[in-house]
């Protein structure tokens, strides 16, 4: 498998606070790989800087064997990098199918209008937003609204999917069908990257696990060994007793 | 564009604009062809306002700019160089167009307010431009003789002509922006003012999108401006960058329904049509910016929507059909 996104010894600091500090990982073709740590880790800022949001202080992110270190939003999703919004971001006064629309048009394929609504459609029925395609994005719950970020990623036909904690939020029933939704997404061939503090969940789907503190990489491993990894449990998970239930999560879920 | 000839909104503003054209030839009323000049001029206005208000999210008060500077370069190419009145007004809509893609890429980097003073800051700098420019004749501004008229037939011809011009320059802006609200472009500009850090993740190129349509909302105005002071033969700064008609235009849009192409165009032509009768009214004379402010606080509060949010929420099914 080779490497999609490699993240080189990146940095970033906002004024007295290093937010990541010399960053290194792969994601490579076809995984999952879980972004985990504490809040304030970096995880975050991360995704700003993969994504043109910030750009890293220093270091180097290339996608897909290009450069793309500093590059504006639009070209990265131009490119086949789509993401969602831990805070969700609708469109509040478009429907959902418009919201969907614009994923699509102006996503990796670069579709026209009418070929843009097909694939809005298309990625609407993958999460379940098919009955809602003409209601206003504002009047969406907020697991509507959860997914609906996903639908629009996923409209742009992305390589790369970055999921920032889409599974907070929402209640037993709909974390189990957003799980079936994102193994749904790998099967089609989309890489990965998601941020989530769900252990249970992120344990299970992930194929690789990187863990963050204080914006430097603590661990990176299959699930098993980073949920063993006795600076995790310490750093991280601190109680003992969420640490063994990871440990038997693998089998479980 | 063909499959835009297909939807029966195509044919409604197709309508609109003959109707326009021809309700004043029916019987020659001269005094209604006045009248409807300035409706037509005002539906300009509004709707190419309504690209940068109503699709993009940006509150634009100086569109009155692109109508003012349209104005002073056909009225000096037709004075100075005795240019004839249709390449004057193409070369009007080119400058300045070209000129807000510049400022447009300067500006458009502000949001919200910012945006918004920076834009009464351009009227500012651009009238002040004017009345220090000696060939625009400063403060004192342009007089056209009246042999201006003469190629176009004569005075009374010449009004006509020039009517037609300012019907065609209307339908123009409404095809215009129907074109847009239906492209791709138009769906990147309404995410824009939906959420525009949200539109550039997804991929809408924002800096480019939003310069372009104040670029292109400036085009149409600016002919519109040459036309009109094309007429009056006369041009001076105070009227040429009056900041009450660019309020007046906004207004114009929140009252029909911002982002709509039908709400924009009724709207325009309902207010001045109100406008007209509260100046001539001895009673009102004066008090239209009154009127037009008690409007806008009554929309604002009552309906944010609009005259077409109140017609679609109460016939839904007209939204199919009223762009």
């Amino acid at each position: 498998m080779t490497a999609l996104l490699e993240v080189e010894k990146v940095s970033k600091r906002f004024g007295g606070l290093q937010a990541v500090k010399d960053l290194t990982f792969e994601v490579r073709e076809g995984e999952i790989v879980g972004l985990i740590g504490p809040n304030g880790a970096g995880k975050s800022t991360l995704f700003n800087l993969v994504n043109g949001v910030f750009a890293p202080d220093s270091g180097r992110i290339s996608f897909g064997g290009a450069d793309i270190t500093g590059e504006k939003p639009y070209k990265v999703a131009r490119a086949g990098l789509a993401r969602t919004h831990q805070i969700v971001q609708p469109l509040t006064n478009m429907t959902v199918l418009d919201n969907c629309a614009v994923g699509a048009c102006f996503g990796r394929e670069n579709l026209p209008l009418h070929r843009a609504y097909e694939a809005a459609r298309e990625a609407m029925a993958v999460v379940g937003l098919s009955d809602r395609a003409h209601v206003l994005a504002l009047h969406l719950t907020i697991a509507g609204k959860k997914r609906l970020e996903l639908a629009r990623s996923l409209a742009a036909r992305p390589r790369l999917l970055m999921l920032d904690e889409v599974l907070a939020g929402l209640n037993p029933t709909e974390v189990e069908h957003m799980i079936g939704v994102i193994r749904q997404i790998r099967e089609r061939g989309v890489t990965i990257l998601m941020i989530e503090h769900l252990m249970q969940a992120i344990m299970s789907l992930s194929d690789r696990i990187v863990v963050l503190n204080f914006g430097q990489k603590l661990a990176e491993g299959v699930p098993a060994e980073v949920a063993q990894h006795p600076q995790v449990i310490e750093a991280y998970l601190g109680n003992p007793k969420l640490a063994a239930e990871l440990q038997g999560s693998g089998e479980h879920v | 564009m063909p499959s835009m000839v297909r939807r029966p909104f195509f044919w409604i503003i197709t309508l609109a604009v003959l109707a326009f054209a021809l309700a004043p030839v029916y019987g020659n009323d001269v005094s209604l062809r006045e009248s409807l000049l300035l409706d037509a001029l005002y539906i300009t206005l509004a709707s190419n306002l309504n690209l940068m208000l109503g699709y993009a999210g940006y509150v634009n008060f100086g569109s009155i700019v692109f109508f003012g500077l349209g104005g002073y370069i056909c009225v000096w190419l037709v004075n100075s160089y005795k240019w004839t009145l249709v390449p004057s007004l193409a070369v009007a809509g080119v400058c300045v167009s070209g000129l807000a893609l510049i400022f447009g890429l300067g500006i458009l980097r502000l949001r919200g307010a910012f945006f918004a003073l920076s834009t009464i800051g351009v009227i500012e700098a651009v009238q002040a431009f004017a009345e220090n420019f000696t060939p625009w004749g400063g403060s004192s501004g342009i007089y056209l003789p009246a042999s201006i008229f003469t190629p176009l037939g004569g005075p009374r011809q010449a009004l006509w002509v020039i009517y037609f011009i300012m019907v065609g320059v209307m339908g123009a802006s409404l095809y215009l922006s129907y074109a847009i609200k239906t492209s791709k472009f138009g769906l990147g500009l309404l995410a824009i003012g939906q959420n525009e850090d949200a539109a550039a993740i997804l991929g809408v190129p924002t800096a480019r999108y939003k310069a372009m349509v104040y670029s292109v909302s400036a085009f149409l105005p600016a002919i519109a401006g040459g036309l009109y002071f094309f007429k009056s033969a006369f041009i001076q700064p105070s009227d040429a960058f009056d900041l009450s008609l660019s309020t007046e235009a906004l207004v114009v849009g929140m009252l029909g329904g911002q982002g709509t192409v039908t709400g924009v165009a009724i709207g325009a032509f309902l207010y001045e049509e109100l406008r007209g009768y509260l100046l001539t009214s001895s009673t009102f004379a004066n008090f239209q910016l009154v009127v037009s402010g008690a409007l806008l606080l009554v929309i604002v509060l009552f309906f944010p929507g609009g005259l077409m949010g109140w017609i679609y929420s109460r016939f839904p099914r007209t939204q199919k059909v009223l762009e």
